[in-house]
């Protein structure tokens, strides 16, 4: 089959690849882009284990082609930090152990953030919403919900020291 | 005298009996006279010369490991049950 | 071994510090199975029957072969023959001639999914393609779907060589019969005051494991083959290899990688025998992932089952008889967990007079596998409802029964030794006394329900190097592969005793080359006996660095004390001196130290738990919301808590989800048809609330830290605790799992019929 050549912005990166258009967005980030962060469960969109953002809206990369990310935003777990200095979910995930196998993981901070981005102040009803298309199965989830909550509360504390600050 | 308590699929052996007494310092002398007492009681334990991997060997309430080199006691108490091989089967 | 009391005073046992693969872990950078790649690698993937149970007429992979990429293509024609008998691989006991067929069917398909072929091409598209142009001619055979169709008069034989010891030379389905007896059962319920007798029917599920099952297989020239895989056990791995390829267990080394979640399914093997099969005949590296579908349908679910029993208490609320018959699904090969069902069915209870029988009956579902305390959940949703029952008909409040019963330090077990010390009582204490169950439920469909759970929990080999470096940190080797936070703990207990900072340990999962054998990470096993493993390791470490201390100060070994990280010479006032400043001596003082021990774990302590729910009900719809969740469970010591707590949240979780949806729904013809998360729903962040926990430490007198397994006991009780709570919720006695909308509607309707219809007779 013959590939098709792609051009978009990765992680804050343009870069051009290769992919053939029966590769979905998840295949073509693994296999062809090295980026094996986003990790892939069910292949049907019901696990949220290849959560990337896309255009910066989260979405399941096993339901996307490759192809279709063709001048498009794509932001993955591998972008999360900035010059390896860890996000503020990244952190407190490791602070509240809200990862056993850890499989989850990155489709989870894909889409706390992704909530964190529209709802800066969230209930836990809200959290639990958000994440419900995440599925994860060492957890139970409850430390995952208290690290959320931990790391919006400490985003719009330093928001509000940034704020006064100026 | 050690006792041996008799899984209840090998009380057909014993003629019912649960507790036997049976002289011994080692499971393998333990089953040894069992057999002698109960005959082919001791077939149903052994292979190859050691116990059954299927059977696990408990003395005096802890999980042994040492197969029928495992020493007892004048006063140990022996089961013998299933081999569960640690939450897997 | 010194027993340690329960509050020792520890430095970093005890405390929460980040896990030492944490960083890897939420970057993205930590390598599971599949994020594994080789130059030249091929892409596998295996063709699956769509029977349930058939004859294979013949295999034709002729076209397949001859598609642009395909590379190779195997059969059961490219196994060695297996013998069919009952063999250790390691610390497992297997039949070889049913793991092989297993790895890829012989004359027969014996479950829809069951694996005939595996394609080996230059990408996984290729290689599905070739998957559809192999040609297999099948004689159709009825399926046999569930244990009253495997032993009804007649039924067809799955497996024509199966016989039980029971039944002499007849073909039957009934791989094993287990019996456990004591007292006098007849007295026993004529002694009863109360008898309830029922039949429960439970459904098969899976671990639910995000993470597909995959292996990378490469075979060289020289008949040394290495296998990377997501596996619960790297020693497991290479020796039922070993014994399904014919191959010399040294010959083949596997590496374990990051693994997204195993439950106990990840203790057995399926792809990774192909994946070397491939590359031997392809002389390349192969990788074979499954996909979703595949895992559901052709992994090791857990046993649907049937149970009935049958128990008596008298009035004043004591156990006196139970009479237990039990069959659990094995899938297509002998091997169900019914032998610990048996066992833990009435474990945390003193019974004087009981007899359980219990069976392990094949049928064309996939071949089970370990789930979380195997058999013990099914057990006790049959059990602790009936204890439900009787409790409700003494009058007496379900905790105040239970304890009244509960086994304690010096109780017989069901198979008989008895207990040494365990926490029982302590865990439905811990329930009692807890916020919760202090708290009043109020409002209508509201229920609050409890139940009561027992494990073994394992022991078995483990072994583990503990390096000092230059610098006089460490490293920590051990076999264990971790699922949960272990290494972490692993990393802890070494830092304890060497006096180092946690985060100058360094804890590292090896492979089957680099150090010596360790049994799987399951059974709740890593903590205790990997740990008391490293435990030893350090301890010989230390009296290796006080040798050294020794010899720098020109005294003998027994004048050197080593306390709170530092080493002292007795009597005269030299200063102290770390294991810093001594390693950079080692090399002037006799070379690098290396600490070592390997065990095989005596002095196991069995794990209890007690779990609280309170649900409410729509009555409209059968479905059940979970409002607030308690588990109570005995850890023995928790070296990291938030990893303990871990273990019992996801333990419970899997059995809100076993409780409440979670089933393998099979068409008449065997076909399965819920083969994705859509479909086969397990609890999502929405459905679940905050799982408190409540984590007793009675210490095993068998640990020298008192460690307890914690792993798996989380997930016995919560199913029975759920039917317990619906019962007070809407009045009904739940006898099937799922308790899912369709089913409770429906036994909700019967019973507001059977009410109303006599109150109408009134």
């Amino acid at each position: 089959m013959k590939k098709t050549l792609v051009e978009a912005t990765i992680n804050g990166e343009t870069v051009e690849f290769l992919c053939e258009p029966r590769q979905s967005l998840l295949e073509t980030l693994r296999d062809v882009l090295e980026l094996t962060g986003s990790k892939e469960g069910c292949l049907t969109g019901d696990c949220g284990a290849c959560t990337v953002m896309l255009d910066g809206r989260a979405v399941c990369s096993c339901l996307v082609l490759g192809v279709e990310a063709q001048g498009k935003k794509i932001d993955t777990v591998e972008g999360l930090a900035t010059n390896g200095v860890l996000h503020v979910l990244q952190n407190k995930f490791l602070e509240h152990a809200s990862l056993q196998c850890g499989i989850c993981t990155p489709g989870f901070l894909i889409s706390a953030k992704s909530l964190l981005d529209r709802n800066p102040k969230p209930t836990e009803p809200e959290i639990r919403y958000a994440l419900a298309g995440n599925l994860c199965r060492c957890t139970g989830y409850d430390k995952i919900v208290k690290a959320v909550l931990d790391a919006a509360a400490d985003i719009r504390s330093q928001q509000d020291k940034s704020k006064s600050a100026a | 005298m050690p006792t041996v308590v008799i899984p209840a699929l090998l009380r057909k052996f014993t003629g019912g009996l649960e507790r036997v007494d049976v002289p011994g310092k080692s499971i393998r002398e333990l089953i040894r006279h069992l057999g002698d007492r109960f005959p082919g009681i001791d077939q149903q334990l052994l292979e190859d010369g050691d116990i059954r991997p299927s059977i696990a060997v408990s003395i005096d309430g802890e999980i042994a490991t040492g197969g029928v080199l495992d020493a007892v006691s004048e006063n140990s108490e022996v089961h013998f049950i299933p081999a569960l091989g640690g939450g897997e089967v | 071994m010194a027993a340690s009391t329960t509050t020792g005073n520890f430095r970093v046992i005890g405390t929460r510090p980040i896990r030492h693969d944490g960083v890897d872990k939420v970057t993205g950078r930590a390598k599971y199975g599949a994020d594994y790649t080789f130059p030249g690698m091929l892409h596998g993937k295996v063709l699956r029957s769509p029977h349930a149970h058939a004859n294979i007429k013949s295999i034709n992979i002729d076209k397949a072969l001859k598609l642009p990429g395909v590379k190779a293509i195997v059969t059961s024609k490219d196994l060695p023959q297996a013998e069919d008998k009952l063999e250790q691989a390691g610390e497992m006991v297997v039949n070889p001639m049913y793991l092989s067929m297993n790895i890829l069917a012989h004359e027969k398909v014996l479950y829809d999914g069951h694996a005939i072929a595996a394609v080996a091409a230059t990408s996984p598209h290729i290689a599905e393609e070739a998957l559809r142009l192999i040609e297999v001619e099948y004689e159709v055979l009825p399926p046999v779907m569930t244990v009253d169709v495997a032993t009804r008069p007649g039924a067809p034989i799955l497996l024509k060589d199966l016989r039980n010891k029971e039944e002499g030379d007849k073909e039957t389905n009934v791989a094993q019969h287990y019996q456990f007896k004591r007292g006098d059962l007849a007295a026993g319920f004529k002694a009863a005051d109360y008898v309830i007798e029922r039949e429960f029917n439970t459904a098969m599920v899976h671990q639910g494991y995000i993470e597909p099952h995959n292996a990378v297989g490469i075979y060289n020239s020289d008949g040394q083959a290495t296998i990377y895989c997501s596996t619960q056990g790297a020693f497991d791995v290479r020796s039922l290899s070993a014994q399904v390829l014919g191959m010399p267990v040294g010959h083949i080394k596997v590496v374990p990688a990051e693994i997204g979640g195993g439950f106990g399914g990840k203790t057995t093997i399926y792809l990774e025998p192909l994946s070397v099969l491939l590359s031997k005949k392809t002389g390349a590296p192969v990788k074979l992932v499954m996909s979703r579908a595949e895992v559901l349908r052709a992994s090791g679910p857990t046993s649907g089952s049937k149970i009935k029993v049958k128990m008596g208490a008298t009035k004043d609320g004591k156990l006196v008889a139970a009479e237990i018959w039990m069959a659990y699904e094995a899938g297509a090969f002998p091997g169900s967990p019914v032998g610990a069902g048996a066992m833990c069915i009435i474990a945390p209870y003193t019974v004087e007079n009981f007899q359980i029988d219990a069976y392990d009956v094949v049928v064309n579902r996939p071949k089970t596998a370990a789930y979380r305390a195997p058999g013990a959940t099914n057990a006790a949703f049959a059990s602790e409802t009936i204890i439900d029952e009787l409790a409700a008909k003494c009058g007496i409040d379900p905790i105040e029964f239970r304890l009244k019963n509960a086994v304690k330090e010096g109780a017989a077990q069901v198979v008989g030794p008895p207990f040494k010390r365990i926490g029982l009582i302590q865990t439905l204490e811990g329930i009692k006394n807890s916020p919760h169950y202090k708290s009043k439920l109020t409002g209508k469909f509201r229920g609050r329900g409890v139940a009561s759970g027992f494990w073994f929990n394992a022991g078995m080999q483990s072994s583990a190097t503990v390096n000092i470096h230059a610098d006089g940190t460490a490293s920590v080797v051990t076999g264990s592969p971790d699922i949960g936070g272990s290494r972490a703990s692993m990393a802890m207990i070494t830092a304890e005793l060497l006096g180092l900072e946690v985060t100058d340990v360094r804890p590292i999962t090896a492979d089957t080359d680099s150090i010596g054998h360790t049994d799987v990470t399951g059974g709740s096993r890593v903590t205790f006996a990997t740990g008391m493993a490293v435990y030893e390791a350090a301890k010989d470490a230390e009296r290796q660095l006080i040798e050294r201390a020794a010899k720098l100060w020109e005294k003998k070994p027994d004048e050197v004390e080593f306390r709170d990280g530092k080493f002292y010479a007795k009597g005269n006032g030299v200063p102290p001196m770390s294991i810093k400043q001594l390693a950079p001596r080692f090399a002037r003082t006799g070379g690098p130290i290396t600490g070592r021990a390997s065990v095989n774990a005596r002095g196991v302590g069995p794990g209890f738990a007690t779990t609280c729910v309170d649900v409410e009900v729509d009555p409209d719809t059968g479905k059940v919301q979970v409002l607030r969740c308690t588990i109570a469970q005995d850890a023995g010591k928790a070296i990291h808590p938030s990893y303990v707590e871990g273990q019992m949240q996801g333990g419970t979780a899997q059995g809100l989800g076993w409780a409440l949806n979670e089933e393998y729904f099979y068409d008449d013809k065997g076909t399965l048809r819920n083969f994705g998360f859509l479909d086969y729903r397990m609890p999502t962040c929405l459905d679940l609330p905050m799982i408190e926990t409540v984590v007793v430490e009675e210490a095993n007198p068998g640990h020298p830290l008192g460690v307890r397994g914690v792993g798996e006991v989380s997930i016995v009780p919560p199913v029975a605790a759920v039917a317990n709570a619906i019962f007070r919720a809407v009045g009904v006695r739940m006898t099937e799992t799922p308790m899912s909308p369709p089913k409770l509607l429906k036994a909700m309707l019967k019973h507001r019929g059977a009410t109303q219809h006599s109150a109408a007779a009134d």
